[in-house]
């Protein structure tokens, strides 16, 4: 094997937090870090006499997510129990679905969707250190507040290929999901988790490697980092002649340390069977027409849509992914005389040089205040070289651009070449070798021409007009 | 009215008393509450302190206290279902049907002795202790509800709740002298029950006669929105009245009542003489095949056990109940678990995981399944004929404490008869037809789903042709002078 | 048909600890109950589907509205050990090495 180049066969399982009001099987509400145990109930506490009932929002959520991905919705699903021994799983098992989940099969991107079904978060165990209660051993307290939260759990094909895919997969995942409004789809507080399958094979291999579950990757930084470590490993593995174990790993974002978790139950014999104490979900016709409704416009259509109003591909694909970047843009375009392609090149180029990740919905740029200075521009109304300079000042300071360009003076010159005349004259006279470099046919002299008129006019002139009015006084 | 004679009465005559006003709901309830804590069978788990504070007598019950299988949960006091894993647990909220009997007029009085997790047909696996037959004392009451049963039979209960998962209701019914229902599965909200086996667990009825049982019943149906599988009744359960069976047809199946299906003779002998009462109401009888029958059993002790390994998972250590450390997180549950369950209720979820465990799903869990539909078809090709399969409830009559225990198996055997209408989710009836070595043998009817009105005025028909004094003797006996 | 050593295994899946007498009474008790139960095994069930529910419910949805939830000593009140506002346990990662 030594020598042979091997590629990673990666597939991924995302639990989603679904943003209901209440928990999937109680009429609890979510937790947004409410102290520990206050949001609990007999049905959510696993009391002994207790049953649970579906929440409707959430299976309305699972089904405009199916949509989103393509997926074939299920007209006939039913809940499982998974049974183990855990104490952040108050009833000794947990409820969700096996074999006939609410969606199968669809795709985002170049990823094939294998599955998306339902179930319930487990609690939050906290450790709590070495406990005087508890003979000097480590103890820990379970908080039920997140326990029964809805997840949706979406499972790819093995259809990754390396850690870089991944993590931009998952990019636009989160941006699907953010924009169906099915969830915080927030990394940092666990409303959005991956876990990764992985295996390695020789290039050019069709069979597929062991593959090893990589768990508890709480950013994307840590996804594309604990993937490439575990492909790493698996391939030292294989070039020292060993072979991989399939286990199930826990990443240390910290150290980058890979360890393998001993399994929750023993051969992971999860003794499934149908949840009696829940009747089949009926996706009935009613609940389809309602989650279709319900389905905003995805990237793929808003970008399609974005090239029709004559933005180009690669704004519109920047504009479409990046959900807020595009509501920005279209929101600014709905000022009069808004021009689509030079007003997506602002909002791409400038604003987000100077915004970078952050949402610029909640910079102090308003989009028609950025609409009308792309119209100053287009009207030569102001320089470009101004105009960036406005901006600055917009993103610092907010307000109107055509009273910043007023107030500070950045109009660009009236009254053309009879103005401009005279300065070109003297930038000429004062750059005379510049002048007979042009002169011989080396264009590149002319930035000390314009530079000189720039600064003389304070940057308010036309650069392309200067440009014109030098070759014509040169005959060049 | 003395006390004596209050106790004597069945729910609904004493709820009549208390609306003519021989006497009030305050002194029913005083009456039950002294027999019920002066109850000598082991039948009371928990009795209440006093009479409600609110007067319930103008209530569709009347103000008639209830006994209630402890396994319901009921706020604030104690809820263990027979288990030691659950001593002194005390839910913070009330099972739906016992909070809408009490709204009915029917307060709690007691909460009565069981198997423990329902798991039994003898009440001899209760982490409290067996109860007693009121019959005879060195006898069983059956099981599971055998505290109920025992309470009602001996007086110191005018009615109870049990629950039926496989015969829980109608075994012990039978084996005390007394009537028991089973509706069907769906109808009574399930909420507040503490499981034994999800699919099969319905709550029910065990009343001195068959009135009692309607009256009982009519405020136990009704759709919860706290169980998912609750569908509640269509309609009302009526007062039954009727006097004739004429045109009843009424299948005897082979599979269950056939000489060599292991029926003591007495019990046969009982069946067959109501069989000829209920032609002589003009019924007519009819032999009747439910093929797959036999296999009920089987089916049953692989279903029941799996849902119960998974439904007392929750018995960890953590939450709720009894707990013993021991080193580390498994070594705390698996302490709780083996000292906190009885020898019964692991012997069954050690079934349970077993059956449902890699490998063996398919051929146990799968296969009981498949037998189960093909029950229900049994059944519904029977009811296309005939309008209700009768049995014996019970192969035999209440049989000694330590009889069985030794043998698991002949333990199951008891639930012969009464878990094929379980796995159907069938309504059915146990009322007293007789005596067999001067012990009680119980009259098994079942009827199609829903059809809890006429299986009500049929049990009702023989019952008045029948004419069971409706008290053990010893309760009897003190009014009888 | 069971035998010692999976009796323990299953007894390990279900958290309960027999001791050495129990394990063999369990082995047989549970192979004389199988032995009956596996007469299921001979019957023709082909194409028969199998019964979860005998009513013929479907979804039985709840809308998304909020209910209360309990006070907190009242979640905490039956818990065998409390501490810092949660249910105390031996903490699992103590266990993996031993399981
Ligand atoms: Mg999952
Ligand atoms: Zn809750």
């Amino acid at each position: 094997m030594t020598g042979s180049e091997f590629e990673p066969v990666i597939g991924l399982e995302i639990h989603v937090q679904l943003a209901t009001k209440t928990k999937m099987f109680c009429g609890c509400a979510l937790s947004f870090g409410e102290p520990p145990n206050t949001l609990t109930c007999p049905v959510c506490l696993g009391l002994p006499g207790t049953l649970p009932r579906a929440n409707a929002q959430a299976i309305h959520f699972g089904l405009m997510i199916g949509l989103a991905l393509g997926s074939e919705l299920a007209p006939r699903s039913i809940f499982h129990r998974k049974n183990y021994f855990y104490p952040d799983l108050p009833k000794g098992y947990q409820i969700s679905q096996y074999d006939e989940p609410l969606c199968r099969g669809g795709h985002l991107g170049d990823v094939r969707i294998h599955r998306v079904h339902l179930e319930e978060d487990a609690a939050k165990l906290i450790h709590a250190g070495s406990s005087g209660r508890i003979h000097g051993s480590d103890a820990s307290v379970v908080d039920f507040n997140r326990g029964g939260t809805p997840l949706a759990e979406i499972v790819t094909e093995p259809d990754v290929r390396s850690a870089a895919q991944a993590r931009e997969w998952l990019t636009l995942l989160r941006t699907t999901l953010r924009q169906l409004g099915v969830s915080d789809v927030n990394m940092e507080e666990g409303s959005l988790r991956c876990d990764a399958n992985i295996s390695i094979r020789p290039v050019g291999a069709t069979e597929l490697g062991t593959k090893t579950e990589l768990k508890n990757m709480n950013s994307f930084r840590f996804i594309e980092r604990g993937i490439n470590a575990e492909i790493a490993r698996q391939e030292a593995l294989l070039r020292a002649g060993d072979h991989v174990v399939q286990e199930t790993l826990h990443f240390d974002p910290r150290t980058e340390a890979i360890t393998s978790l001993r399994s929750k139950e023993e051969a992971h014999d999860y003794r499934y069977f149908p949840e009696p104490d829940l009747v089949p979900v009926a996706t009935s016709e009613a609940m389809l027409a309602a989650a279709r409704d319900a389905l905003p416009e995805l990237p793929a259509a808003r970008e399609e849509r974005l090239q029709e109003l004559g933005v180009s591909a690669a704004s519109a694909r920047q504009l479409a992914w990046r959900t807020e970047l595009g509501d920005y843009f279209e929101a600014a375009l709905r000022s009069d005389g808004a021009e689509a392609q030079p007003l997506a090149n602002w909002v791409c180029n400038e604003l987000v040089a100077r915004v970078g990740e952050e949402d610029p919905n909640a910079s102090k740029v308003r989009p028609e205040a950025l609409a009308k200075l792309v119209a100053l521009v287009g009207s030569k109304a102001v320089t470009v070289g101004n105009a960036k300079l406005v901006l600055d000042r917009l993103v610092t300071e907010g307000g109107d651009p055509a009273q910043i360009v007023e107030t500070e003076g950045l109009a660009a010159m009236s009254g053309g070449e009879d103005a401009l005349d005279p300065i070109v004259d003297a930038a000429l006279a004062a750059n005379a070798d510049a002048a007979e470099k042009i002169k011989g046919g080396n264009m590149k002299a002319i930035g000390a021409i314009i530079g000189h008129v720039m600064r003389e006019t304070k940057g308010r002139a036309d650069g392309a007009e200067v440009t014109r009015i030098v070759r014509a006084k040169l005959g060049v | 009215m003395t006390a004596t004679e209050l106790t004597t009465l069945t729910a609904a005559g004493a709820a009549e008393a208390i609306r003519r006003g021989d006497c009030s709901a305050a002194e029913v309830f005083d009456a039950y509450r002294a027999a019920a804590a002066a109850d000598d069978l082991n039948a009371y788990l928990w009795v209440a302190d006093e009479a409600p504070q609110e007067p319930s007598g103008d209530r569709p019950l009347g103000g008639v206290p209830l006994a209630v299988k402890d396994l319901f949960c009921t706020e604030g006091v104690p809820s263990q279902a027979g288990s030691k894993i659950l001593e002194g647990y005390r839910p913070p909220y009330t099972a739906s049907v016992v909070a809408r009997l009490a709204a009915a007029g029917a307060p709690l009085l007691g909460k009565t002795n069981q198997d423990e997790f329902a798991m039994g047909s003898s009440n001899e696996n209760s982490a409290f202790g067996p109860v007693l037959n009121p019959w005879d004392r060195a006898r069983v009451p059956g099981g599971s509800s055998g505290g109920s049963a025992a309470a009602v039979a001996g007086g110191s209960a005018p009615w109870a709740l049990g629950t039926d998962t496989g015969g829980s209701i109608r075994q012990p019914a039978a084996l005390c002298g007394i009537v028991g229902l089973k509706p069907t599965y769906g109808t009574v909200s399930r909420y507040g029950m503490i499981a034994f086996a999800s699919s099969l667990d319905q709550a029910g009825p065990l009343t001195r006669d068959v009135t009692d049982a309607a009256l009982l019943l009519r405020h136990m149906v009704g759709q919860d929105d706290r169980d998912s599988t609750s569908i509640g009744f269509p309609g009302e359960i009526a007062r039954p009245s009727a006097r004739s069976l004429e045109g009843i047809r009424l299948g005897v199946p082979e599979e269950l009542t056939a000489e060599g299906m292991g029926i003591d003779a007495g019990v046969l002998e009982t069946f067959n003489a109501t069989l000829r009462v209920a032609e002589g109401l003009g019924a007519t009888i009819h032999t009747c095949r439910l093929p797959h029958a036999p296999h009920a059993l089987s089916a049953y002790y692989v279903l029941a056990p799996a849902e119960a390994s998974s439904n007392l998972a929750r018995y960890d250590g953590v939450r709720y109940g009894a707990r013993v450390e021991n080193g580390g997180l498994v070594g705390m549950y698996t302490k709780t678990r083996s000292q906190g369950f009885g020898t019964e209720v692991k012997r069954r979820i050690m079934l349970g995981t077993y059956s449902l465990s890699s490998g063996y799903y398919d051929a146990y869990y799968g296969r009981a399944q498949r037998v189960r539909t093909k029950i229900a078809d049994d059944f519904r090709a029977a009811f296309a004929e005939f309008d209700f399969v009768v049995t014996p409830t019970a192969p035999s009559v209440a049989f000694e404490l330590g009889a069985k225990t030794a043998d698991p198996l002949a333990m199951y055997l008891n639930d012969y008869c009464t878990v094929p209408m379980s796995l159907a989710g069938i309504p059915a009836i146990s009322i007293p037809n007789g005596l067999s070595e001067g012990l009680p043998t119980g009259f098994q009817l079942a009827g199609p789903a829903f059809s809890e009105n006429r299986i009500l005025e049929s049990a009702y028909a023989l019952e008045q042709a029948i004419g069971f004094r409706n008290l053990a003797p010893v309760a009897a006996r003190e009014v009888t002078p | 048909m069971i035998d010692r050593e999976q009796v323990l295994h299953v007894a390990r899946l279900a958290r309960l600890e027999l001791s050495d007498e129990e394990v063999g009474r369990m082995s047989e008790e549970l192979s004389h109950v199988l032995g009956h139960i596996e007469k299921i095994g001979e019957l023709d069930l082909a194409g028969v589907p199998p019964t979860t529910h005998v009513v013929e419910v479907s979804n039985a949805l709840r809308p998304d509205v909020v209910a209360p939830s309990l006070p907190r000593e009242v979640a905490l009140r039956s818990a065998p050990v409390v501490a810092e506002h949660g249910f105390l346990v031996p903490s699992p990662q103590a266990d993996a090495v031993d399981e």
